[in-house]
């Protein structure tokens, strides 16, 4: 499928006197050779950064971190404590930056809102029947507007995968454009569940639909599968919000969520943001990690950088 | 929470601006490498001084320093060489056991492997290249070659079915500068394995690996004069390829002095195979994966600055999908980062001398006068060192000269096609035949154009991928013969 | 001044990249030429042997999907690590009576054939792949692939070189292995599976069980997840049983005979075609068109 058969010229458009449909989406679907994509992404995961870039790296990394829980068990304690570890990642540090966002279940809603009170930090939550996304269309709306309404910034959603992976992709779109129009100004990440995809074409394809259905921010997993996000698998959608902005001018968020354990790693998710759709997408507006366990190690590597030493875990709270 | 106060918050701080975020500098370190201040010849399992006292510099092109002296190997060191290749070939390599034979050339493969680091970074000093690249592809595959060829040693009876298999003798072999290391593995795994001595000749602005190589050999204890090497520029491999002992001649280098070879060897008995020049076509069709296909076309021409006898340097784009390709190809030229060669992020290096920075400039220039557009990337380039910025022009004919002759630079040319068919036709239509890309969804379209194509290497949505187990050589004016493979054996045996 | 006590060593049964004793708690004394006791190894049961094929069929995926190359650099690997415990693999074989000069030969020709068969790794399928010239516009190409789970049973003598010369064609093919040792010379063999373990082997590739042959190999043959049995070492009375309880599943039966030829004759005891017995051939067809 070529992008040139699209004929209106691109970035010309005002987003909302745009109608989308599903086959703006289906038209920009073509093969993706997965050896090439893995080799591209090794070889940027191969790049070296030392000193003031890395530190730079690392505090961009924070700062672009959705601190999550989603845990049956959580409760407002838990979650209080996750706020103050969002907005002071450490202490001792004053030049560390809060992070993104705290990530939590609806019902936490209301909890975050109050220890964030004052705070830059933004409120997400998941929902749309978080993670199976197995339910009927009308609850994850409605669940979508009562989160909102008890103060979420931003809504992360599953896309229905069942529906996807048997062709019905008219559904997954117009699912996703009835819960963006639920999120009113909150923002919606649409989360595609790469690990249940059965390889970066069907990556591909969800990525655009999410797209042009109303995302904000495509995000690669919730973190409850055994496959979450991988390097290769977030490059095969960097380069499909790349093919987007070029046909609609939009600028589309990417996170990367599950699986991200060590600040090297971060680093090369970076590295791979910013030589493929490059600068301006370096900011938390427009990329998110999704982490828990990430922050300490990321927190250690700078400590290491501004002391000179290895360090040990004894030394950073749990949160 | 009112819809206003979300909003609010909601609201993206002042324009983000595009960051530029500089990776600090990652060099490797070199200060466990020691490179000598001057070699010597390497004959009879000893380092010689040359017959005419005579040694050369050879630069760090990235620098423009002196990295070492080599020495000028002339006509009696030539004699020299080949009647040490000669003794050991009759008194000692043609009579040990083929499993001995195979020992030696394990040894050589696991030293390469335990000294892969100080190869790596000899490697990029002498040659310009990425130090990421002769780490994770030029000496790796070196060590991978003595391996694959080691282990057919003591098996040739199977790869030449009910047949006498002997070694032809003394094989003088003549390597170029792209590649130093893994070119002299290419061409002296197979040759031992067969059973024959050599005499080797390495490219004279890059003989320090095998300067290091002859330290592996005297290491892995083999015995002396199987393998010779001896330094020097055409002159050296002139008296080499001419000489009455050397029985088969192996060279890689341009087509031009493939041809001189070629006709100089008229008359004789002596075997030749040759590896020269080519003008790779790159062939990319509608419905190939467009990000990539630009990934296989960028590693198809800027790998190794473009210093590839089988570089992807004409790309053929169906016009149905030009505007795209041109454009991911523009914005993903600027992303390659050149520079340092020793720097671990460093994508393109240093021209190998100023003599091919030369050739590149004048080529680019005739396409600038022929009316091509050039486009160039706009990365600084350091002062000191040979460097070119990565390079395409579109609006290409096939008549322009920089479509015909082999730039050996990081220079593409662009051309277009509409069918197939057409895409075929001018492939082909080249006295080169060397190697080839197609970049297509469709199975039974890269096989049709496999099948089509006049090239001996032939890559599918890919480019630049070698193994020692896979044979490469070419059609036409790229040469005659293979290497790597069981095919890569057959030029250094003689049947009966 | 009293000599030096020994810290005599323990002959377990390498399973699964471990050293467990056998799951029966049984074992049978291994004794030397002149009927002096040399180990208590382990008797392996029909358990070990399940557990063995398991660890095997866990451990085939990620073998075959390693380079040939790969494969190649671990069985040269295991050349190396014999090499430097040369000396401790001639002295078991001295001790289960072999002399002196005998061992030390065997102990060289192992080496040897692991060395000759690292270099087959990458070439077999040269020799066994090919491109066939169909009559039509079709790509039409045969490759080998490694047939799977192979039960070895190793010939009684010679303990060390027997056992290698099956296992080491069966392996270097992409298939693992489960082996029954020499019954009356097992010392050395199990010695290998530390060889095994320390030379880059993944875990359940190579497995070796001590035991009664007369209690093993009939479970090893009705074995419905071994796909190969290589019956070298079964008794000759026994082998029509084997055959026909091997059928049941359709395993591939396999059996070298050395009578006549020395095991270390390298023309005759080693080759591509004992890797090729262990493997099948896959023929893909595609069409070939614009």
């Amino acid at each position: 499928m070529s992008e040139s058969l699209v004929t209106h010229t691109p970035g010309t458009l005002a987003p909302a006197l745009l109608r989308r449909s599903l086959g703006d989406a289906l038209e920009m679907v073509h093969g993706v050779d997965a050896v090439a994509l893995e080799e591209r992404a090794a070889s940027l995961a191969k790049r070296s950064l030392k000193k003031e870039s890395k530190v730079w790296g690392l505090k961009l990394a924070i700062s672009m971190m959705d601190l999550t829980t989603l845990e049956g068990k959580d409760t407002r304690g838990k979650v209080h404590a996750l706020c103050q570890k969002a907005m002071r990642p450490d202490p001792s540090d004053p030049t560390i930056p809060h992070v993104a966002a705290v990530c939590v279940y609806p019902t936490m809603v209301p909890f975050v809102r109050q220890a964030l009170k004052g705070s830059s930090v933004h409120i997400a939550a998941v929902a749309t029947g978080f993670p199976s996304g197995q339910t009927y269309t009308s609850v994850k709306v409605q669940e979508t507007r009562e989160t909102v309404a008890a103060g979420a910034d931003e809504i992360d959603m599953v896309i229905d995968r069942g529906a996807f992976l048997s062709g019905n992709y008219q559904k997954v779109f117009d699912e996703i454009a009835e819960v963006k129009e639920a999120c009113g100004p909150a923002h919606l990440k649409v989360i595609l569940e790469t690990g249940e995809l059965a390889n970066y074409d069907q990556v591909r394809k969800a990525s655009l639909i999410a797209m042009f259905a109303g995302a904000d921010f495509i995000k690669t997993s919730t973190g409850k599968v055994t496959v979450n996000a991988t390097l290769p698998v977030t490059l095969c959608m960097l380069e499909a919000i790349r093919d987007f902005q070029h046909v609609t001018g939009k600028k589309i968020g990417i996170k990367p969520a599950g699986g991200i354990s060590n600040a090297k790693l971060a680093l090369s998710y970076l590295v791979m943001l910013y030589e493929t759709l490059g600068g301006e997408w370096m900011n938390p507006d427009l990329f998110r990690f999704g982490a828990s366990s990430l922050l300490n190690d990321v927190l250690m590597q700078l400590r290491k950088e501004r002391t000179g030493a290895y360090q040990s875990g004894d030394y950073f709270t749990m949160d | 929470m009112t819809e206003l106060e979300t909003r609010e918050r909601l609201t993206p701080g002042p324009a983000s601006s595009a960051v530029v975020w500089e990776y600090a500098p990652s060099l490797e370190s070199t200060d466990h490498v020691k490179v000598a201040s001057r070699y010597n010849l390497f004959i009879g399992g000893k380092f010689v001084e040359p017959h005419s006292k005579k040694w050369f510099p050879s630069l760090n092109p990235a620098t423009e320093e002196q990295l070492s002296e080599i020495a000028e190997a002339d006509k009696q060191d030539v004699d020299k060489a080949v009647a040490a290749a000669r003794q050991a070939y009759d008194k000692v390599w043609r009579r040990i056991s083929a499993s001995d034979r195979a020992k030696y050339i394990y040894r050589i493969a696991r030293l390469i492997q335990e000294k892969a680091r100080a190869l790596a970074v000899v490697e990029t000093l002498d040659g310009g290249k990425p130090i990421k690249e002769s780490r994770d592809i030029d000496i790796p595959l070196a060590a991978a070659h003595f391996f694959y060829y080691a282990g057919w040693a003591d098996k040739l009876e199977y790869a030449f079915p009910n047949r006498n298999v002997a070694p032809v003798g003394v094989a003088g072999q003549i390597i170029p500068w792209n590649f130093p290391l893994l070119m002299a593995a290419w061409k002296l795994a197979p040759a031992l394995a067969a059973g024959n001595t050599i005499v080797l000749k390495p490219a004279e602005t890059t003989s320090v690996s095998a300067m290091f190589l002859a330290e592996i050999l005297q290491e892995a204890d083999l015995p002396p004069g199987v393998v010779n090497i001896i330094t020097g520029a055409g002159a050296t491999g002139a008296a080499l390829v001419s000489h009455d002992g050397v029985d088969k001649v192996a060279f890689t280098g341009s087509t031009d002095v493939g041809k001189r070879i070629q006709r100089s060897l008229a008359g004789t008995k002596k075997k030749l195979t040759l590896e020269l020049g080519g003008k790779a076509p790159n062939i990319v069709f509608e419905d190939a994966p467009l990000d990539q296909a630009v990934e296989g076309i960028i590693n198809g021409i800027y790998f190794n600055q473009g210093h590839v006898c089988c570089a992807g340097s004409r790309l053929f784009v169906q016009e149905s999908v030009v505007e795209p390709v041109i454009r991911k190809l523009r914005e993903r030229i600027q992303t390659l980062r050149v520079g340092n060669p020793l720097d671990k992020n460093t994508d393109v290096g240093a021209i190998n001398s100023k003599a091919q920075l030369e050739k590149i400039r004048e080529l680019v220039e005739s396409g600038v006068d022929e009316g091509a557009e050039i486009f160039q990337s706009s990365c600084a380039l350091p002062q000191r060192g040979y460097w070119f910025a990565p390079t395409f022009f579109t609006g290409v004919s096939q008549s322009y000269r920089i479509a015909q002759e082999e730039i050996f630079g990081p220079v593409l040319s662009v051309l277009t096609f509409r069918t197939p068919e057409e895409a075929l036709e001018k492939a082909n239509n080249t006295p080169y035949g060397l190697s080839a890309g197609v970049w297509t969804e469709k199975g039974s379209r890269i096989l049709k154009m496999a099948q089509q194509l006049k090239a001996g290497v032939i890559w599918a949505n890919t480019y630049n991928k070698f193994d020692p187990t896979s044979p490469f050589g070419g059609y036409k004016e790229s040469g005659f013969g293979r290497e790597g493979g069981l095919h890569g054996l057959a030029p250094y045996v003689v049947l009966s | 001044m009293s000599p030096r006590l020994a810290v005599r060593k323990t002959y377990k049964l390498y399973i699964n990249g471990e050293f467990p004793r056998t799951e029966s708690g049984r074992y049978y004394t291994v004794t030397g030429k002149g009927g002096e006791l040399l180990a208590n190894a382990s008797r392996g049961s029909r358990k070990d042997l399940r557990n063995a094929v398991v660890a095997a069929r866990k451990a085939l995926g990620g073998w075959g999907a390693k380079t040939a190359y790969n494969r190649g650099q671990i069985l040269y690997r295991i050349a190396e690590v014999c090499e430097s415990r040369a000396a401790e693999l001639v002295d078991e074989l001295r001790r289960q009576g072999s002399p002196a000069a005998d061992a030390r030969r065997e102990v060289e020709a192992v080496i040897d054939r692991w060395v000759y068969y690292a270099g087959w790794s990458d070439k077999y399928t040269q020799l066994f792949g090919s491109v066939n010239p169909v009559a039509g516009p079709y790509y039409n190409f045969t490759v080998p692939e490694p047939t799977g789970v192979v039960g070895v049973v190793a010939p009684e003598e010679p303990a060390l070189l027997g056992l290698v010369s099956r296992i080491a064609p069966a392996i270097v093919g992409g298939n693992t292995v489960v082996a029954l040792t020499s019954e009356k010379q097992p010392l050395a063999a199990i010695t290998l599976g530390e060889v095994f373990e320390t030379s880059d082997v993944p875990a359940g590739v190579v497995n070796l069980l001590s035991g009664i042959k007369s209690e093993l190999v009939p479970w090893m043959a009705a074995h419905m997840d071994v796909n190969a049995i290589d019956t070298t070492g079964v008794d000759t009375q026994a082998i029509a049983t084997v055959q026909k309880t091997a059928a049941e599943n359709v395993k591939r039966v396999v059996h070298f005979d050395a009578a006549g030829i020395g095991w270390d004759d390298t023309r005759r005891s080693q080759g591509p075609y004992a890797i090729f017995d262990f493997q099948e051939s896959k023929t893909v067809w595609h069409p070939i068109g614009m």
